[in-house]
C-alpha cells in the first residue's frame, strides 16, 4: 500500500528525520493561506499523487507569490496527472502540498528496500540524487553504497555512520546524517515498510540535511497491526475496479484487455492470462477468488469484472483443491440469473467434485461455454470474443 | 523414498482444532498421512479427530515423537508457532499460512539460524499448497487424486497450477516422486534452490519440473545451481508474460520489481542455463513426456 509525500515526511519528521516546512491544500486559497504561514519568499507546490516523476509531467511548480500559487493550485486540483509510472489513465489530484523551497548545494540518494536474496532490509544510498535509482545504477554504478541489516539486532550507528562517511559529506554533517539514516530505518521497521525512498535527500547551502521527497509502501500483510498506517489509504489513487474488489476480499489487478479473469490460485490466475495471450486475446483483469470459494463469493467476482465496461468475454478457470466445483458451478448459475452476463462466458472446471459440477452448469439450461482443459478453455474465450465483436461491428 | 515425506513420517498439526485445520487433517489421515497428534494452546488433554491434542509442540513431541509438523495458524500468530516448532526439534515444517508479515518471515529466519545445521528445522512454505509424495503421505492441501506414483519431482511456487501440472502429467501416465509448494511469498523458507538439491539427491526421482512466476531471484538462482551441478533434466515453466511491472499479483511475492524478475528475463536466464522450458501452461504434460523420453534414448 501506498501512501503521498506529505504522509510519509510527516512519519519520518517524527522521527528525526529533517523535512522543509510545508503544510496540506485543497484549494488555491488554502494554498495561499499556507505560503503566509510557511513564510519566507519562495514556495513549491506539489501534487499529492502516488507515483514519483512528478516534476516532469507538471505536478510540481516553482511559485514566488499569491498569484502564481493560485493559478498553479487552479491548474493542477482536478486534473489527472500522467507520469510514466501511472501509467496513461494517470491519478486524480485532490490534494496539494505547499513547501517553503530550499537551496540547494547537493542532491543524494537514500533508499530502503526488503531485499529478496539476503531476506534482510537493504540500505541503498548514493551521492548522485536526484535521477531515479534504475539511472544511478546504470549511469553511476560506482556511486552506490549498500548495506543489510540483521533482523535479530536491528540496523546499527557503525552501518549508518559507513553510509554517511561513505557519500563523502563533510564532517559537520556527519552526525546529522546518521540520525536520518537511523531514523528512516526505525520508520521502515515500526510501520512494516516495504520501500522508502528519499530522493533526494539534499545538502542546503546554510549546511543543513533535508529530505526533499519521500515515498513509501507499507506491507500489505501486516496492516492487520498497523492501523495508523491503513488509515492513510487514499482510494482516489487507486483503479476503482481494484478498490471495488479489494474492498469485498478479493485479490484484482485491472489490466486494459476485454477478456475478463475469475481464476482460483494466483499463479493459475497468471498461467490462464499468459493462455489467453499465446491464443490471440488480451486479458482484461488478474482475479484470484482464493480457496473455499462459496457461491456468493463467485457471484461477487462477476460483479467484479463485469464493472469493467471493456470486459466483453468471460472466462472461468478454476482447478478445485480446496474449492468445489459444484459450488463454483452454483456461483456461475447464480451471476447469470442475479447479476446478469450478457457477454460470452467460458468455464472450465476441473478437481474437486468436477462431475457433479459439470451437470449443474448442463442441467442450467443457460448459455453456458465449457471446456475441459485449459489450452481448450483460452481458445474458446478468444474464439467466443473475436465473434462477439464481430456482430458488435456488424451491428 | 522420494524426498522430506513418506508413509513412516510422523505428523503433527499446528492449529489442529480450527476449522482449517480439522478439514485439512481428517483428509491428510485419509489419504494415509501418519498423522500422531496436534497443537492448540489451551487444549491439551483433549482427543481431536481420534488423535490427541497438546498445549505445546514441545509436549506433542515428547509424547509422539513428531518429527514433522504442518502449520493452519493465523497469520498474526504464524511466525511464533514456526518458531516453537524450531524449537522443539521439529526437522520439517511446512507453513499452509497466507498473509504473514515479511518482518516475521525475517525474524524466522534469522531465528531457525541458531541452531547447528544438523539440528537445523527444514521450513516448507509459507504461503504454500504444501508437500504431497504420491501414494504415501500428504502434509498439504492439496487434492490427492490428481497425483500418480511415479519418478517426476514437482517444485512450484502456486498450488493450483502445480495442480494442472499435475493432472496434466497424469493423463499421460506420468507419475510424480515427491510434490513441493515453497510458496508466494517473498521471504520462504525453502527456496528452489534447496528442493531441487534434494530431488538431485533422490534415487526415486529421474527429472524434476520447476513452476516459477514473476518476481525475485530463485529461479534464476536455481537455473544456475542446475547448470553447474545437476544430472538430472530441469524443466520449468514462468507464469505471468501479461503481467505489469510493479504491480502485485495476488503473492505476495508476484511482483516485479528488478531487472530480471519478468517471466520473459526469466525465461531467457533459465534457457541460458540449459533448462528445458515448457512454452504455454497446457503444454506440461508434453514436454515433460519428450524430455524424458530422450533421456531415455541417451542412456
Amino acid at each position: 500500500m501506498d501512501i503521498h509525500e506529505y504522509q510519509a515526511k510527516e512519519l519520518l519528521a517524527r522521527h528525526g528525520v529533517h523535512v522543509p516546512r510545508g503544510g496540506l491544500a485543497y484549494s488555491p486559497e488554502q494554498a495561499t493561506y499556507r505560503a503566509r504561514e510557511i513564510g519566507g519568499s519562495k514556495w513549491v507546490l506539489k501534487a499529492q499523487v502516488h507515483s514519483g516523476a512528478r516534476g516532469k509531467a507538471g505536478g510540481i511548480k516553482l511559485c514566488s507569490n499569491d498569484e502564481e500559487i493560485s493559478n498553479a493550485a487552479e491548474g493542477m486540483l482536478g486534473r489527472k496527472l500522467v507520469t510514466h509510472q501511472t501509467g496513461p489513465r494517470g491519478k486524480l489530484i485532490s490534494r496539494l502540498y505547499l513547501e517553503e523551497a530550499v537551496d540547494i548545494a547537493q542532491e543524494l540518494y537514500l533508499g530502503f528496500v526488503l531485499d529478496r536474496k539476503e531476506e534482510r532490509v537493504m540500505i541503498v544510498a548514493s551521492a548522485a540524487g536526484g535521477m531515479e535509482i534504475e539511472d544511478i545504477s546504470e549511469k553511476k554504478p560506482d556511486s552506490i553504497i549498500r548495506a543489510t541489516v540483521d533482523p535479530g539486532v536491528g540496523m546499527q550507528g557503525f552501518q549508518a555512520r559507513e553510509i554517511a562517511f561513505g557519500l563523502g559529506l563533510e564532517s559537520s554533517l556527519i552526525g546529522k546524517a546518521t540520525e536520518t539514516i537511523l531514523g528512516c530505518y526505525q520508520v521502515f521497521r515500526d510501520y512494516d515498510a516495504s520501500m522508502l525512498e528519499i530522493n533526494p535527500l539534499v545538502v542546503t547551502r546554510d549546511g543543513s540535511l533535508v529530505a526533499l521527497d519521500a515515498k513509501m509502501s507499507f506491507d500489505e500483510n501486516a496492516l492487520f497491526r498497523r492501523p495508523e498506517i491503513s488509515e492513510l489509504r487514499d482510494k482516489s489513487q487507486e483503479d476503482p475496479r481494484e478498490t471495488f474488489a479489494s474492498d469485498r476480499g478479493l485479490s484484482y489487478v485491472g489490466l486494459d484487455g476485454n477478456i475478463g479473469c475469475i481464476i482460483n490460485g494466483a499463479g493459475l490466475a497468471m498461467a490462464t492470462m499468459d493462455m489467453i495471450k499465446i491464443a490471440g486475446g488480451e486479458p482484461a483483469n488478474f482475479l484470484d477468488i482464493g480457496g473455499g470459494a462459496s457461491p456468493e463469493r463467485v457471484a461477487k467476482s462477476f460483479r467484479a469484472v463485469l464493472g469493467d465496461r471493456q470486459v466483453e468475454t468471460i472466462l472461468v478457470n478454476i482447478f478445485a483443491g480446496i474449492n468445489r466445483c459444484d459450488w463454483v458451478a452454483e456461483g456461475v448459475i447464480k451471476a447469470i440469473r442475479e447479476v446478469g452476463v450478457e457477454v460470452p462466458l467460458v468455464v472450465r472446471l476441473s478437481g474437486t467434485k468436477v462431475e457433479e459440477g459439470r451437470k449443474i452448469l448442463a442441467d442450467s439450461g443457460e448459455k453456458v461455454i465449457v471446456a475441459d482443459t485449459l489450452a481448450e478453455a483460452a481458445e474458446k474465450a478468444v474464439a467466443a470474443w473475436r465473434a462477439a465483436t464481430k456482430n458488435k461491428k456488424a451491428a | 523414498m522420494a524426498i522430506l515425506l513418506n508413509r513412516s513420517t510422523r505428523v503433527i498439526v499446528q492449529g489442529f482444532t480450527g476449522k482449517i485445520g480439522s478439514f485439512h487433517a481428517d483428509d491428510m489421515k485419509r489419504y494415509g498421512t501418519k498423522l500422531v497428534g496436534g497443537v492448540t494452546p489451551g487444549k491439551g488433554g483433549q482427543t481431536h479427530l481420534g488423535l490427541p491434542v497438546f498445549n505445546t509442540v514441545k509436549g506433542a513431541v515428547r509424547e509422539t515423537r513428531a518429527e514433522a509438523s504442518i502449520v493452519f495458524v493465523p497469520p498474526p500468530f504464524a511466525a511464533d508457532s514456526i518458531m516453537e516448532a524450531a524449537d522443539a526439534g521439529i526437522k520439517l515444517c511446512v507453513c499452509i499460512t497466507d498473509g504473514i508479515p515479511s518482518q516475521d518471515m525475517m525474524q524466522v529466519k534469522r531465528y531457525m539460524r541458531r541452531y547447528r545445521f544438523e539440528d537445523r528445522m527444514r521450513l516448507v512454505g509459507p504461503n504454500c499448497a504444501g508437500v504431497i509424495t504420491p501414494g504415501q503421505a500428504l502434509m498439504g492441501i492439496m487434492p490427492g487424486s490428481i497425483y500418480l506414483p511415479g519418478r517426476v519431482g514437482i517444485v512450484g511456487r502456486s498450488g493450483t497450477l502445480g495442480y494442472e501440472a499435475a493432472s496434466q502429467m497424469k493423463a499421460l501416465g506420468i507419475g510424480v516422486s515427491t510434490s513441493v509448494g515453497i510458496g508466494g511469498d517473498p521471504i520462504n523458507g525453502s527456496s528452489f534452490k534447496d528442493i531441487l538439491q534434494l530431488f538431485e539427491r533422490d534415487e526415486d526421482t529421474d527429472a524434476v519440473v520447476m513452476i516459477g512466476e514473476i518476481g525475485g531471484p530463485q529461479e534464476a538462482e536455481a537455473a544456475i545451481w542446475a547448470r553447474d551441478n545437476m544430472r538430472k533434466p530441469l524443466i520449468a515453466y514462468i507464469a505471468g508474460l501479461s503481467a505489469p511491472k510493479g504491480r502485485r499479483m495476488g503473492h505476495a511475492g508476484a511482483i516485479i520489481s528488478a531487472f530480471g524478475e519478468s517471466a520473459q528475463e526469466k525465461v531467457e536466464i533459465l534457457k541460458e542455463a540449459g533448462v528445458v522450458i515448457v512454452p504455454t501452461p497446457a503444454s506440461f504434460g508434453e514436454v515433460v513426456a519428450d524430455t524424458l523420453a530422450r533421456t531415455k534414448k541417451a542412456a
